[in-house]
């Protein structure tokens, strides 16, 4: 019966499913863009690529005067693809900058060789806890938020709404950690259980919502991005849970997973540090831009966060008159935050994390009788991450 | 106890859905000594295909049906066009062939209907929670995958042991040279058990649809999970499959749900989450490598060749 042993290979090659892009040189500003554009999270990948790309377009595709080149990889959301995909970039591309990074594990695993060559690293999503405290660079810059922002800021919301225990559900990797973490910081009343899923292979929740049923709990919250919220929300809303255990969430409800989880996201709550309908301007032209430029399509937190990122270059870019040679005045630029964000103001801690505000946001039905998130509320206000004291910058 | 019973439920819910997506992939290895990568694209289509006749017709039950026919005609469409020229090839030659078309299916996907994935809701009778015994309540539509798998294995029990058709796919996974020398038409039952493979593939897609999201490459990983099961019931064994697959969704389940626990009495709290996820996820691949050396031919192996 060899067959079974030889099978048994076989296996692995239906898990390597990877893309490679081709790549070109000249006398421009480099920018790496590193995010997931294969599997069922290339759609967020895909929408911080738009965004960042509609940035680019206000921008004139130029930064200092010089045209703009963007080399975009696809991690895959794998760890050691993420890592070869910067390497590349780092060393054979020789970029000025990289941006993206959608997962805590792939930027964690990435972060040595950008920083080592002291290449610019924007992060455009991930925050690990890890990058705010003792991993800490000159060369790391985010336009997000350290993981545990967010959900602090739900915690204190459900303190807020007076909840008395909550059963926490997440993914097993950095991110996951840090936002069940974030949550037990500031939630005054009970953990009652706590649970970790396999990420990214886990897609079926009902061992551990059976257990939330009968824990008890007041509440649950949950930490599940991309395709996952979907699937997590879905089978809450058919496990007939939605009418005993209010859910919390954080990263969970967005413009992407939005269409798929219908009726069944209608009044779950979130936090995030930018909600589309934000009443700035910039906020309005990114949105209103983005919708006509990719009909159908809404921008998400992802997207605005790498619209932030190709601003923050530029302005460091300007800053030096595009001789990127010049990195300790990049930097001091950059620390500056010398360009307007979507988010609306916002300042850097030492460690390169924005202090910023967090807003609560619930889905409604808007205008177009669409399901759209709204902002319903300022949660906290200039929120610094709980880890910038282990950072040594000063 | 009530945790525990519908611990239970969750872990044969899984396990039967493995089952219809094991199934039909034993078949197809087993009779046709045809290795098919490309059966994860089959579930996945059945998903899309559901999803978009039940947006059409607005009704679940008809889009599902609707599917399942999509499904078994692509299947047959798929044996016809590109598989059948394969047969008599090496292994690596079908691997290689069956992992393009996931690619080709991947993309035509995205091509067709985008990369943003689809939603199958269900209707409102299936999403209430139904109680089984006092105390514990069920999701309906869990306790449907149940029914739906049940009768299948059912179904697919009076089929292979009791009919004629049955008889001849027995006898070709036992010797498949003999009874083509024997006058039975190897081609149209090659056909005819590839199709029966996709509309299982299908319906597996288009029952886990709803509880998961439809999307590119939803087959890929639990694709894997099959090949486990096959391996671990015997290649070419419906029962060994059936067997198999409950052992896996159970161990699977109950794994999750009550390791954490058991590593908390002696591991502190916070390395027992995290310890628990990746200890549970392994299990199944254990099974199978510790059945690989004392039983490599699986528990429920096909009549002997």
């Amino acid at each position: 019966m060899t067959k079974a042993y030889w099978l048994a290979g076989a296996m692995s090659m239906v898990s390597a499913l990877a893309l490679a892009q081709p790549a070109t040189a000249a006398d421009t500003i480099k920018i790496g863009f590193v995010s997931t554009f294969s599997g069922p999270t290339a759609v967020i990948g895909n929408d911080m690529r738009n965004s960042f790309e509609l940035a680019l377009d206000h921008l004139g595709r130029k930064m200092g005067g010089k045209p703009v080149e963007v080399i975009y990889e696809d991690d895959g959301q794998k760890p050691d693809v993420g890592k070869q995909k910067t390497e590349k970039l780092v060393q054979s591309d020789k970029v000025d900058f990289i941006v993206g990074y959608i997962w805590s594990n792939v930027l964690l695993a990435s972060l040595k060789t950008a920083v080592d060559s002291k290449t610019f690293l924007i992060s455009a999503n991930a925050g690990p806890s890890q990058l705010a405290g003792e991993l800490c660079s000159p060369y790391v810059f985010s336009t997000s938020w350290q993981n545990d922002q967010t959900p602090q800021a739900v915690g204190t919301y459900m303190n807020q709404k007076g909840v008395k225990s909550v059963f926490l559900i997440g993914p097993n990797y950095a991110a996951g950690k840090d936002m069940l973490a974030g949550v037990k910081s500031t939630f005054k009343g009970q953990v009652v259980g706590e649970e970790y899923t396999v990420w990214p292979s886990q897609l079926d929740f009902s061992a551990e919502l059976t257990k939330a049923k009968n824990s008890k709990a007041e509440s649950i919250f949950v930490f599940y991005p991309g395709a996952a919220g979907v699937q997590f929300l879905n089978q809450y809303a058919q496990a007939g849970i939605k009418a005993q255990i209010p859910l919390y969430t954080a990263f969970t409800i967005d413009e992407l997973s939005l269409p798929l989880q219908k009726d069944n996201a209608l009044g779950v709550p979130g936090a995030q540090q930018w909600v589309n309908d934000l009443p700035n301007d910039e906020n309005k032209k990114f949105v209103a831009d983005y919708r006509q430029k990719y009909t159908g399509l809404r921008p998400t937190f992802y997207g605005a966060q790498s619209y932030d990122a190709a601003n923050l270059i530029n302005s460091a870019v300007v800053a030096v008159k595009g001789d990127t040679s010049k990195k300790d005045e990049m930097k001091a630029e950059m620390e500056k935050v010398n360009f307007k964000s979507v988010r609306g103001p916002f300042k850097y801690g030492n460690n390169h994390i924005p202090i910023q505000n967090f807003y609560l946001q619930d889905v409604v039905k808007d205008g177009e009788g669409q399901l759209a998130l709204k902002t319903v509320a300022t949660i906290v206000k200039d929120d610094q991450d709980r880890f910038h004291d282990k950072c040594p910058m000063k | 106890m009530f945790l525990v019973v519908e611990q239970l439920l969750n872990g044969l819910q899984f396990g039967l859905l493995l089952f219809l997506l094991a199934a039909g992939l034993t078949l197809v290895f087993g009779i046709m000594d045809f290795v098919n990568l490309a059966h994860g694209s089959l579930y996945m289509m059945g998903a899309y295909f559901a999803a978009t006749f039940a947006a059409w017709t607005g009704s679940f039950v008809l889009g599902a049906l609707l599917a399942l026919v999509a499904t078994l005609l692509l299947g047959i469409a798929l044996e016809f066009v590109a598989l059948k020229h394969l047969y008599g090839r090496d292994h690596l030659d079908q691997v290689l062939a069956t992992f393009g078309l996931i690619l080709f299916f991947n993309d035509a996907v995205r091509l067709i209907w985008g990369p943003a994935g689809l939603a199958l809701p269900l209707p409102a009778w299936l999403t209430v929670p139904v109680q089984i015994i006092p105390g514990v309540f069920y999701p309906a539509y869990r306790l449907l995958i149940i029914g739906v798998a049940l009768a299948v294995a059912a179904g697919l029990y009076v089929v292979v042991m009791r009919t004629r058709i049955g008889m001849l796919i027995r006898a070709g996974a036992s010797n498949r040279e003999m009874i083509g020398a024997l006058g039975i038409n190897i081609k149209l039952l090659f056909t005819l058990v590839f199709g029966l493979g996709a509309a299982l593939a299908g319906l597996a897609g288009l029952m886990q649809a709803p509880i998961l999201t439809v999307q590119i490459g939803m087959g890929e990983n639990i694709l894997i999970l099959a090949f486990v099961i096959i391996v671990i019931g015997g290649i070419g064994s419906i029962r060994g499959a059936f067997m198999a697959a409950i052992f896996v969704g159970m161990i699977d389940t109950l794994g999750r749900a009550f390791l954490p626990d058991l590593l908390r009495k002696v591991l502190s709290g916070a390395a027992a989450s995290t310890a628990a996820p990746a200890l549970s996820s392994m299990l199944i691949y254990l099974l199978m490598a510790i059945i690989l050396v004392v039983r490599p031919e699986g528990l429920f192996p096909a009549a002997k060749r």
